[in-house]
């Protein structure tokens, strides 16, 4: 049977495969860059198409992990567990999808050291999707924070002016949130006397501790998410970072904040998020007005795509943190289609960076004159990303808000505003860009979108509008996981506010 | 007659040592390289012969001499240190006019001191290991007696070397006075009352005063920077490893063996230990420029780390240092293989900013560095990892959250110092290129070790089990 193969090890370690390929690469410069290309094209492809053979075997009618292969490792119960649901599933298509479009944006405009610029990105390939796949809490670390590697070299090596301190403050910030959480990852290991997250799921820690655990994996998804205050290192590394490395950091990095809190924070510490859900309500709100206005003001599209990724990604915390099925399932949707949308932007930026070499939107404008196909594909995404209906960021800001609305009206007003003000500073970034007389010297003769860009956006189109039409085949994915996750909340609360009514009365 | 057959690794290497000695003086032109592949031999030979040792405990020499699953896992290692020492310092000395034989037979003598170290059970046999170790380790930082900086660490070291010595007499003569007895065993009786005298205390202070100092631990560090950036390359990188497994082993055998009756208040101390060496390893190498010193204030904040587990004062905290000593010492041994091969026409540069660039004009090599420097940051799935997640899980365990957050985020700062180094390496534009590249010894073992960090998160269970059986047979 094919359900036998241990298929999530093949889907998270073909990567690493390419990776022995690429090395094994010799000849003179020219052609080992070509071969590189190819290998990590091929390789990625690969895995995106294996990936897909476990979205045909999923089996959408139960909220069990499935695909699970265990293996002795460390010792004392700390094993090799790997295993998917409807959640983590989509997240790993989502990875293995825009891997071969990392590499084809990196065609071109990466000439230096093409070889190394590959190994990294397929390295980064394995850990994210073992983030996603593992199932044992320190096989989730490793993962997680073995990504800090390659990210780090890929801004560092082939970034833009400041890359050194974009590179430092990514991986600085990142791994002292994490370290926190590594702490309570080892702490729940010695209260729990495992390390298997779906037991852990069950465990049902004390209320107490419950809050300190919170705390420390906060700490470290709130960083990755980013959450304000603590977005900072974002801008830095988006405008740093070469495209595929932007367009990978929107795309999937960002995603295991929030996939964190799907794994981590609800289903093993409900009564915590509870207990903080008004803090995340209030820094997600603060985040969606507040980065929305810094975009507004930015000059470097970079800059202005990735402040809107945060005020996006304060729509997630939102819906996640309403403990209901629309406001999770659209937190899900919503990541998924911010991380091809927001990918797709930077992906847009790079195609007119690759031409002038300036991310400033003051270079820009009237661009429709000379690039009417590149018009239509930045439109599009723009209104992906402002969530127009047909589009679809338009599914999840929608589930997100009917989720919002049914636990906190103050709060859905709020984050509304963010929608008015997102269609403001994209709207405004695409006139400026885009419309008005072509009167630059320098944009004059300006070439529109060769076929190997147009190959590049016509998948990511089709998705876009795919998802925003007809959502239900990804949905469907999730519903009963997250309708396991939901219920496993309620009755965990329910427990919990049940004995504290005892207790009152016991009081008395 | 008592059986020697315990004390056989120690016999082997005092035996060997002597007769190199004398077929150093007669063989000639061809000494230097004859006498260090025998010395290596001799090494290897008594790690073959630690299969014989019992697990055990078994004592020899009316008590002085213990061995057990402890001594032999860290016997293991001190050896695989020197001969590793050994084996990088072929290249190096040659190149730097030092051939001398003498050079393999004094880390013999060292060798066979800090074997000694481990199965000490008594003081006076505690206090002959370090000193056999120090004494040759000495003349050995000395060694390139034509450089200043050479002599100059030499000196510092046996001057502090030798006030260290004098609290550890001081600390074991006010033991024997209070407790009657200078066996292990005795003393661990005579503490074991319901009111410790206070000569006693003050006496264990000074013990565990000197040893600190032998393990480099803050507030006893002062001449670890001197001494390792003096010293030649080769000798720091054993200094690095060896004689810190065999000074921390000594340590552990010494609070569990003679004073676990008195565990409320040593913990303290190591817990003071850990947090200021943590805390100065992280702080002071971020403004280190050479890389020697880098290493050296790297090693104090290792210590401090390793003492983490220990502060536990559990027997699972003692098999996370010593599971942390291992994979320590196979960075360390990998790193300065490479630190080695920086050689310009002009000599060799020790300046951090030299490998500027290096991912360009030597890739293998840069590639292996920055292995070691992620694994020495701690960040997965490099081994270093393994490590660190082992002895902050026995904190935790021991109720130690604040040290282990503190240690933790100590390591966050540490982290930008290693990342300086691969910036370094990777992001900035060359500089100059390295003439000659790493020898092939030297990419032998480099390369290994960089297998053994980067594929140690595939399979560690061999390691953690030994240092488990290890650390439970100094427990029974």
């Amino acid at each position: 049977m094919i359900t036998d193969l241990p298929l999530l090890s093949f889907v998270t370690f073909l990567p690493l495969f390419g990776v022995l390929m690429i090395l094994l690469i010799r000849g003179d410069k020219a052609m080992v860059a070509r071969n590189a290309r190819a290998v990590a094209l091929f390789v990625t492809i690969a895995t995106f198409l294996l990936s897909l053979v476990l979205w045909v075997l999923f089996d959408p009618t139960t909220a069990d992990f499935q695909f699970v292969e265990e293996a002795e490792w460390l010792m004392g119960g700390i094993e090799y567990r790997m295993g998917v649901d409807g959640i983590s599933l989509l997240f790993v298509i989502l990875t293995t999808f825009l891997m071969p479009f990392c590499i084809l944006a990196s065609w071109k405009s990466i000439t230096d050291r093409v070889q190394d610029f590959m190994i990294a990105f397929l390295l980064l390939e394995t850990l994210m999707i073992g983030v996603f796949c593992s199932l044992d809490l320190v096989l989730f670390y490793l993962f997680f924070e073995g990504g800090l590697i390659p990210m780090y070299l890929i801004i560092g090596v082939w970034g833009g002016a400041r890359k050194v301190y974009a590179s430092f403050k990514f991986f600085l910030y990142t791994l002292a949130g994490s370290v926190l959480m590594l702490l309570a990852l080892i702490a729940m290991y010695l209260e729990a006397g495992t390390t298997s997250i779906p037991a852990l799921m069950s465990y049902g820690f004390d209320a107490d501790l419950q809050t300190w655990f919170w705390l420390a994996f906060f700490a470290s998804f709130a960083v990755k998410m980013p959450m304000w205050p603590v977005h900072t290192w974002l801008p830095d590394a988006h405008v740093e970072a070469p495209t595929a490395g932007s367009v990978i950091l929107a795309g999937v990095l960002l995603k295991m904040g929030g996939y964190g809190f799907l794994r981590f924070s609800l289903p093993m510490f409900p009564i915590a998020s509870e207990l903080f859900a008004p803090m995340v309500f209030t820094l997600s709100v603060v985040a969606i007005i507040y980065t929305s206005l810094v975009a507004l003001r930015q000059e470097d599209m970079k800059k202005l795509i990735a402040y809107s990724s945060v005020a996006h990604m304060g729509f997630v915390t939102i819906g996640l943190f309403v403990f209901n099925q629309q406001g999770i399932e659209g937190s899900i949707f919503q990541m998924l289609s911010h991380g091809i949308v927001s990918g797709a932007l930077f992906l847009c930026v790079g195609v007119i960076y690759d031409r002038m070499h300036t991310r400033e939107i003051d270079r820009y404008g009237g661009l429709v004159n000379r690039m009417p196909s590149y018009a239509l594909v930045f439109m599009i995404f723009t209104m992906a990303s402002i969530g127009l209906p047909g589009t679809s960021g338009f599914v999840g800001e929608l589930l997100i808000l009917v989720g919002v609305f049914k636990v906190n009206t103050l709060v859905a007003a709020l984050a509304t505003t963010g929608l008015v003000l997102g269609a403001a500073y994209m709207l405004w970034l695409y006139r400026r860009v885009i419309f008005g007389e072509l009167v630059k010297e320098d944009l004059m003769d300006i070439l529109d979108l060769d076929k190997r860009e147009v190959a590049l956006f016509a998948p990511l189109i089709l998705v876009v509008l795919w998802m925003g039409i007809y959502p239900e085949p990804i949905l469907n994915v999730l519903h009963v996981s997250v309708e396991n996750l939901v219920t496993h909340m309620e009755t965990a609360l329910n427990a919990h506010h049940n004995i504290g009514a005892i207790a009152m009365e016991g009081a008395r | 007659m008592q059986s020697l057959a315990p004390a056989i690794v120690e016999l082997i290497i005092v035996v060997g040592a002597m007769a190199l000695l004398m077929v150093g003086v007669f063989s000639g032109k061809k000494a230097f390289k004859t006498v260090s592949w025998l010395s290596v031999g001799v090494l290897v030979v008594a790690m073959i012969s630690t299969v014989s040792l019992p697990v055990e405990r078994t004592y020899a020499f009316n008590g002085m001499f213990v061995i057990d699953g402890f001594a032999i896992f860290n016997k293991i290692l001190i050896l695989i240190g020197a001969a590793m020492a050994i084996m990088m310092s072929f290249d190096f000395l040659a190149k730097e006019n030092l051939k001398r034989f003498e050079f393999a037979v004094l880390i013999l003598l060292a060798t066979a001191g800090m074997t000694m170290m481990v199965s000490a059970s008594n003081l006076i046999s505690l206090y002959m290991g370090i000193e056999l170790q120090s004494l040759a380790l000495y003349v050995l930082t000395a060694i390139n007696r034509d450089s200043s900086r050479s002599t100059e660490a030499g000196l510092k070291y046996f001057v502090l070397g030798a006030l260290s010595s004098g609290m550890l007499l001081y600390g074991s003569s006010l033991i024997y006075g209070f407790a009657g007895s200078l066996d292990f065993g005795e003393i661990s009786q005579a503490v074991a009352v319901e009111s410790v005298p206070f000569g006693m205390i003050f006496g264990l202070v000074f013990l565990l005063s000197g040893l600190a100092f032998k393990i480099s631990a803050v507030p006893f560090h002062m001449w670890t920077p001197d001494v390792y950036e003096g010293a030649p390359t080769p000798v720091t990188a054993f200094l690095a490893g060896a004689p810190k497994v065999a000074a921390m082993a000594l340590l552990i055998r010494v609070l569990f063996d003679v004073v676990p009756a008195m565990q409320d208040q040593w913990q303290q101390i190591i817990i003071f230990l850990s947090f200021a060496s943590m805390a100065v390893g992280a702080v002071l190498a971020l403004v280190q420029t050479n890389i020697k010193r880098l290493m050296a204030f790297s090693s104090i904040g290792h210590v401090g780390f390793a003492l983490v587990g220990l502060s536990a004062g559990t027997e699972s905290g003692v098999a996370s240092v010593l599971i942390y000593l291992t994979i320590y010492l196979v960075m360390n041994i990998g790193a300065f293989a490479l630190i080695m091969s920086m050689r310009r026409k002009e000599g060799m540069t020790e300046n951090i900013n030299d490998l500027a660039g290096l991912a360009r004009t030597r890739p293998g090599m840069a590639a292996a560095l920055a292995i070691f420097m992620f694994s020495l940051a701690g960040i997965p799935p490099m081994a270093g990892f393994i490590g660190k997640f082992f002895v902050f899980m026995m904190a935790l365990e021991a109720g130690l959250t604040t040290l282990a957050i503190f240690g933790v985020l100590m390591s966050v700062i540490g982290a930008f110092y290693y990342l300086r180094i691969v910036k370094i390496m990777y992001f900035d534009e060359p500089v100059g290129e390295f003439d000659v590249g790493p020898s092939r010894g030297m990419k032998i073992i480099s390369g290994g070790a960089a297998a053994l960090i980067v594929l140690g998160f595939v399979w560690p269970a061999p390691l953690i089990a030994a240092a488990n059986l290890a650390a439970t047979s100094l427990f029974m």
